[in-house]
């Protein structure tokens, strides 16, 4: 085991790991930051999705001792300071963008990395971006629509089909 | 997965050090390797970490051409390469999905040489020069077959230099699910003559469709290739395409790469 250190949602964390430890493992099972979900481990589902050193990564597909010395965010540091939810997570809730929630976490990480670059996103760039985030609910509309209203763009007309 | 130990150097040198250990093995994004091991068909002992290396990280605009760094993630090719070469960065931006954009790499790419993977038909299309720690090597002697490559035991790529086409489109037919090429055409109209790489098709990984490049040569519009014919032998059959019909896409590709190139 080799211990690692590196900053999670703004604090600084450390923990014991082996070579093989994913970030993932390393986020739920070393810090007990549960919210990122772990739905497929196959790097396809988009669950895991965090932030590394300002990127959207799915944390199950990059070793825990490759991202440390980086800074992680996760689903725990997307609320607002006072532990009110951000604008992203209230767009999920407003706009039903999400159903049984499981791929919520990774699917914020995926919008709010969005919204970084293309703070204005059209409907198909928004479709475009989320394609490496699956919803098993096939909730993709709400979604989509949630994200949009995250970025402050009127939704009343858009994935009313 | 199966433990291993892990090291990350910061520079090639010591890089190759770290790979002349027994069972040693670069990871450079790992979008590939890690799904690869977790699944045990891979079990290295020594994981050497490229992510460390500026050196081989970064765009640069040299005498006509671009360099990439190997290290370099497919979403910063698709940021800054546009400016120099903008059918290089479409292709950049259009691999996998952002998660897998973010660590990928041009050389993890390159070195795995996945037959459908894009990133080899830009380079073959362009006639790229591969650079790595011991040599130069032509696109044309870089790639060997379906996971197969020129790269020697331990060998680390460290840049690939573009030549800048005068026109250039990369066009590819999305295996939906993986978002690998279920076929994918790159059209490069150089000044000495037309070069189509085709990649995702072909059991032997990516190749030129040399018939194409003579009469595109002689008229650069996609009713060049109307008359000729792909044959299906040797051509990837699985459940997502039979091997005619790749090798229509492939025709089908081709216009649609030169229609698009600019």
């Amino acid at each position: 085991m080799t211990k690692i250190s590196m900053t999670v949602n703004g604090k600084a964390v450390s923990g014991e790991v082996e070579g093989r430890t994913l970030l993932s493992a390393f986020l739920r099972e070393e810090l007990g930051l549960r919210g990122t979900h772990i739905g497929c481990d196959t790097s396809q589902c988009g669950a895991c999705a965090v932030h590394l050193d300002g990127q959207l990564v799915k944390s199950c597909t990059v070793l825990a001792m490759d991202a440390a010395g980086g800074a992680v965010t996760s689903i725990e540091g997307m609320q607002n300071a006072d532990g009110s939810l951000s604008v992203i997570q209230a767009a999920f809730q407003e706009h039903h963008g999400l159903q049984c929630g499981f791929c919520t976490p990774g699917m914020v990480m995926a919008t709010a990395a969005l919204l970084k670059v293309n703070p204005k996103p059209t409907e198909a760039e928004v479709r475009h971006h989320l394609e490496g985030n699956i919803c098993r609910c096939t909730g993709y509309h709400n979604i989509v629509k949630a994200v949009l209203a995250a970025s402050g763009q009127d939704v009343s007309a858009i994935a009313a089909e | 997965m199966h433990n291993f130990d892990f090291v990350k150097p910061a520079t090639v040198a010591d890089a190759a050090r770290a790979l002349s250990a027994d069972g040693a093995q670069a990871l450079s994004g790992g979008q590939t390797l890690l799904p690869t091991m977790k699944a045990r068909l891979a079990q290295p002992s020594v994981i050497v970490s490229l992510t460390g290396i500026s050196e081989i990280k970064g765009v640069c605009a040299v005498d006509g051409g671009v360099s990439v760094g190997a290290a370099t993630p497919h979403a910063v090719v698709a940021a800054e390469v546009g400016k120099y070469y903008p059918a290089l960065a479409k292709l950049a931006g259009g691999i996998g999905d952002p998660a897998v954009r973010s660590r990928g790499t041009l050389g993890g790419s390159l070195a795995n040489n996945d037959p459908a993977a894009c990133y080899p038909s830009a380079v073959l299309a362009s006639a790229a020069v591969v650079h790595t720690n011991k040599r130069k090597i032509a696109a044309d002697d870089y790639f060997q077959g379906m996971f197969s490559t020129a790269l020697e035991e331990g060998e680390i790529i460290t840049s690939v230099t573009f030549a800048i086409p005068e026109k250039a489109a990369y066009v590819k037919f999305d295996q939906p699910a993986s978002r690998f090429a279920l076929t994918g055409v790159f059209v490069a109209k150089h000044k000495g003559g037309v070069r189509v790489a085709v990649t995702g098709a072909s059991n032997n990984g990516v190749f030129r469709w040399t018939e194409a490049e003579a009469a595109l040569s002689a008229s650069f519009a996609a009713s060049a290739v109307e008359s000729l014919t792909v044959s299906a032998e040797d051509m990837i059959s699985d459940l997502h395409g039979s091997a005619a019909y790749r090798a229509n896409l492939v025709k089908v590709l081709t216009k649609r790469a030169v229609t698009a190139a600019h």
